[in-house]
């Protein structure tokens, strides 16, 4: 008996760590790879965005945008949102092209204004639009924008889950580390934890409700962020995904911009 | 009462052996719970969960962001902030203030996100990066840019630009007392490294959570400086009353007895130590010992004249327990009107004292006489004669009656007119004197810098994203531009300046258009723009509401007092009732503000406490005295000393805060002990022995005056020791103290004895006209 414990543990060693050769970041890196590898491939979608953003006060608050995303062969993805709500600033849009390495491009639509500027900015770790989401936090997530670490793999809400650290390259990131929770089935964030820059528990981002389209990708329905420094929250979900809708890179330029209705 | 009294005394000595050990017990038990006692760390402590103000401010901290605050005061020793050495301290401590536990924001001259124009491009950016890399034309523009910068100047930048700030936004979770020296200590180190590293520059730390510490420093402070003088003080006045080294050291064991007892109950009650309730140990002390004194004294007294010990202890119980009951449940009384006050640490402190006092009295009577019955005493026949000095004044103050009731009533209302001359004035970063380096660190930064006093506004839109309405921006800038014109405002922090900034930058950064956006939808646009483009802790959340229907307004003030702040917040409250739409009314909010009114709220709650206990005391008298008429009588002399104290402190201080407003029913219960000693002997003269007024007034001198003298002098010592605290609300409630028990010495000898003979209407009127008549 006390044998067969040995072998079986010995057993459950081996598959833990296939390589034993393969250092935590190499591991780490291979997941956050793997994850990138099913990811690709989608082309292009569109989908509705809600925010709903609470204080501590337990005031509410909500906005409303549109998204529509384009897949770069080589480089970070092309991304129109369109901004429905709050009223004041209905019909602006943001046009942005995510870079693996460097700051993104960004430029604005400002319909009162009936200009697209651009913005100059080094900053993308700011909140996004007052919610507890960091620009950062909602751009296309690219394997070389963070360096990674594996953890360990645990359960977490009933599904094995690979636990890896990821340290953002950017150098004006917010955070010092973030923990993630993987899913090993199908590669689904469950959770993700953000250090600050004194390494302190700022937020908690969880993530449910996911759905496989197009037989392949699993995304959430909805995404919670929790400041546990400030009290604020916000529940973003998104609804009305729709893949391959035939947009192309004529659709995610200035002038497109100007006309995203 | 005297034969259960005499055999009370009998009880004690034969369960000597058993109350000794019980009583050890007892304070062992109660003794265990002051290591559960910790000091506060949390200004908010001197505010009830329900005080509006507090409730006020907390709202507004939920609804945008907490602002409690470390400062650096960065001042360069050539006086120039604008060059590449000081900018790159000042980056450098930007950068490592991130660091620094709970921090949530930073803000400085060098990661000020400043905004401009390249064609259509708007570039945010930090106003200082690589500093040391900078040219000379370089540093001219940013200068430029900083004092241009009414989001800068006299909060983080001078005029003169020879000094600049760091201003650390802290968020505490307030889940454990740890939190504040941890960040304390944290930028202590951090001060002394860049100190270390830069010796060509001062830097000065101030803001909220270094009041905090001072708050936890000096109630340390105060317990472990004073109380160890108060005990010497103690043991020299026992060393010459008492003449005795196991009374002496049994009085010195009851003290601590009682202080421990009071303290420890207070830890198993969860009570959190301040500056106000550490002195709870002091204060016991100072009341406990006359207790003991009192049985002391007549225990030797017997003795000396020949009775054997066991029968001096029945005798001394006898003739005391009662009136050391009264004056210790009197004393305890005053101390628990101080639940009316509406600030938990004068609370706290009534409580512990009350406690401490009533054990102080269970220790007297029980462990006292026990140990003294278990201990070798000897006694020397000694002559004492101090009597002549009492009988002589006992016999002048008979003499002079008249003289004495109208001169005493002269100077009652002399007094009584300089009582409106107290003015409320609570400055709360003057609660502590220099000895206190967040002191010195906050005049200097004050008066150099920019101010540590503020109050902050929630101005409302009224609707979902208001904020960018045209005529609620109109508003708020011509509030902003009223405000900066108002006496002692330094700065003010306001969203109009960055929407007119904005303005500017999206029209090619055209001067012209300096202004507000002047459509709705055109600002809350601009908004958007710039919250996409601030950095990680610089966005808006701080000064926006999440639903963008109300703005905060922060105005820092210089160094102000009560009436400069209420004169300011009624005249900022006149203005928008008078140029703002109703839903735009806000009251100011802010520890400033908190302070201000909780003097005034305290001074009215505490009148209620101060009738409560008058109320009560007197009817004890009545009950104790037998006598409706002297119940009544006794109110004048208990009154007396409070007006005078309050017209000697009206005409030669002025100023009353915090403390102030809660010495009278404490002073009240201390002082009623002398008229309750003075009364009841007064009261057997003319009762049980049949003496005249007079004759019953000598006769009281002669029995109590020494007594009462000698208590007065242990109590004012006492409270004279709290004004050495650093802590200005101890060194008052001290200071006022004592002149209550000097004032209420001066009633009960001089006035009492006069208002008793007047009102019993004696018939030998000639006495006083004959001179040099022996009296004795």
């Amino acid at each position: 008996m006390k044998r067969m414990i040995y072998i079986l543990s010995i057993a459950m060693f081996f598959n833990a760590s296939p390589s034993a050769a393969e250092t935590p970041e190499e591991k780490g890196l291979a997941i956050a790879k793997e994850d990138d590898r099913r990811d690709n491939g989608f082309k292009n979608f569109t989908a509705d965005m809600v925010m709903i953003l609470k204080n501590r006060q337990g005031e509410e608050s909500s906005r409303h945008i549109r998204n529509k995303t384009l897949e770069v062969e080589g480089d970070g993805d092309k991304s129109l949102s369109i901004f429905d709500r709050p009223r004041d600033v209905k019909g602006t849009s943001l046009l942005n092209f995510t870079h693996k390495v460097g700051a993104d491009d960004q430029w604005l639509y400002l319909p009162a204004l009936k200009r697209v500027k651009r913005i100059s900015s080094a900053n993308k770790s700011g909140s996004f639009m007052g919610s507890t989401f960091a620009y950062e936090d909602v751009t296309s997530q690219e394997v070389e924008k963070y360096t990674y670490k594996w953890i360990r793999d645990e359960e977490h809400k009933g599904e094995k889950c690979f636990v890896f650290e990821r340290y953002p390259v950017y150098e004006n990131s917010g955070y010092t580390r973030q923990v993630v929770w993987l899913d090993q089935q199908d590669y689904k964030i469950l959770q993700i934890e953000f250090y600050d820059r004194k390494n302190a528990l700022l937020k908690t981002l969880t993530q449910s409700g996911f759905k496989q389209y197009l037989d392949k990708y699993w995304y959430p329905a909805a995404m919670y962020m929790e400041n546990h420094q400030t009290g604020k929250s916000t529940l973003l979900t998104w609804s009305d995904y729709k893949f391959q809708t035939g947009l192309s890179d004529k659709n995610f330029n200035k002038n497109s911009l100007k006309r995203a209705r | 009462m005297n034969t259960s009294d005499s055999c009370f005394g009998s009880w004690v000595i034969r369960f000597r052996w058993l109350i000794i050990p019980a009583t050890f017990l007892l304070v062992f038990v109660a003794a265990s719970g002051t290591r559960l006692l910790s000091f506060s760390t949390d200004y908010r402590v001197f505010f009830s969960e329900d005080n509006p103000q507090l409730v006020a401010f907390e709202t507004l901290q939920n609804t945008y962001t907490k602002n409690d605050n470390v400062m650096f005061a960065v001042e360069p020793k050539d006086g120039r902030v604008f060059t590449r050495e000081t900018l790159a301290v000042v980056e450098e401590i930007t950068g490592a203030s991130w660091k620094i536990p709970y921090s949530i924001r930073v803000d400085s001259v060098s990661n000020f996100q400043y905004t401009w124009a390249d064609g259509d491009d708007l570039v945010v950016q930090d106003l200082v990066k690589n500093a040391a890399g900078l040219t000379d034309a370089q540093l001219k523009k940013i200068q430029a840019v900083a004092l241009a910068e009414p989001l800068m100047l006299n909060r983080l930048i001078t005029r003169k630009s020879d000094i600049t700030g760091v201003n650390v936004t802290i968020n505490r979770p307030q889940k454990s007392i740890t939190e504040t020296p941890e960040v304390v200590t944290f930028v202590r180190a951090m001060r002394d490294e860049f100190q270390k590293k830069y010796p060509d520059i001062n830097i000065y730390l101030t803001g909220v959570v270094f009041m905090d510490n001072a708050f936890n420093e000096a109630g340390e402070g105060d317990m472990k400086s004073l109380v160890p003088v108060m005990y010497g003080i103690v043991l020299i006045v026992m060393a010459f009353s008492l003449r005795t080294f196991w009374g002496t050291f049994t009085t010195i064991l009851i003290m601590a007895f009682s202080i421990l007892t009071g303290m420890g109950l207070a830890g198993w009650s969860g009570i959190r130590l301040t500056p106000i309730s550490a002195n709870a140990p002091t204060i016991i002390l100072t009341l406990a010992v006359a207790d003991s004194i009192h049985v002391l004294v007549t225990l030797f007294y017997e003795m000396r004249n020949g009775k054997p010990k066991y029968e001096a202890i029945r005798e001394s119980l006898r003739v005391n327990h009662q009136p050391v009951f009264i004056t210790s449940l009197t004393t305890a009384i005053g101390f628990l009107s101080l639940n009316f006050s509406d600030s938990p640490p004068f609370r706290d402190l009534g409580n512990i004292v009350a406690t401490g006092v009533m054990v102080a009295y269970v220790y007297s009577v029980f462990f006292l006489p026990a140990m003294m019955a278990v201990l070798p005493l000897r006694v020397k026949a000694t002559s004492s004669s101090q009597n002549g000095f009492i009988d002589a004044l006992g016999d002048w103050v008979i003499r002079r009656r008249d003289l004495l009731f109208w001169g005493m009533i002269i100077i009652i209302a002399a007094l009584a007119v300089q009582i409106p001359r107290n003015v409320i004035d609570e400055k709360f970063n003057e609660y502590f004197d220099t000895r206190y380096q967040f002191r010195i660190d906050n005049d200097y930064v004050e008066e150099h810098l920019t101010g540590f006093e503020s109050i902050e506004y929630s101005l409302n839109a009224g609707e979902s994203g208001g904020i960018s309405n045209p005529e609620y921006l109109k508003t708020l800038e011509a509030f902003t531009d009223w405000y900066r014109q108002q006496p002692r405002v330094m700065y003010v922090g306001t969203l109009t300046d960055t929407l007119k900034r904005l303005n500017k930058n999206m029209h090619g950064d055209d001067e012209s258009f300096y202004r507000l956006p002047e459509e709705r939808d055109l600002a809350a646009q601009y908004l958007l723009l710039y919250e996409l483009s601030l950095p990680f802790g610089l966005d808006l959340n701080n000064q926006i509401n999440i639903d963008k229907s109300s703005t905060r307004f922060t105005a820092v003030l210089e160094s102000v007092s009560t009436d400069e702040t209420f004169h300011l917040e009624n005249s900022a409250q006149e203005w928008l009732r008078k140029n703002a739409p109703p839903e735009m009314a806000s009251h100011g909010a802010s520890p400033l503000i908190m302070f201000s009114h909780i003097a005034k709220r305290n001074i009215d709650s505490m009148m209620k406490g101060t009738a409560f206990a008058l109320l009560l005391i007197s009817a004890i008298l009545v009950v104790v005295l037998r006598s409706f008429k002297l119940g009544i009588i006794s109110t004048i002399p208990n009154m007396v000393p409070m007006i005078m104290t309050f017209g000697i402190w009206g005409w030669a201080v002025g100023e009353v805060g915090l403390a102030v407003s809660v010495v009278a029913p404490v002073a009240l219960g201390i002082i009623v002990d002398d008229t309750v000693h003075f009364l009841s002997k007064y009261r057997r003269a003319r009762l049980e022995l049949g003496k005249s007024s007079e004759e019953a007034v000598r006769y009281s001198f002669h029995t109590v005056g020494t007594a009462l003298f000698l208590t007065s002098v242990i109590l004012v010592c006492g409270f004279l020791v709290l004004t050495f605290s650093g802590f200005r609300m101890n060194a008052q409630l001290g200071f006022m103290t004592t002149i209550s028990i000097l004032c209420a010495l001066a009633a009960d000898f001089l006035f009492l004895p006069a208002l008793l003979m007047k009102l019993a209407g004696t018939p030998a009127r000639k006495k006083n006209y004959s001179e040099g008549e022996s009296l004795t």
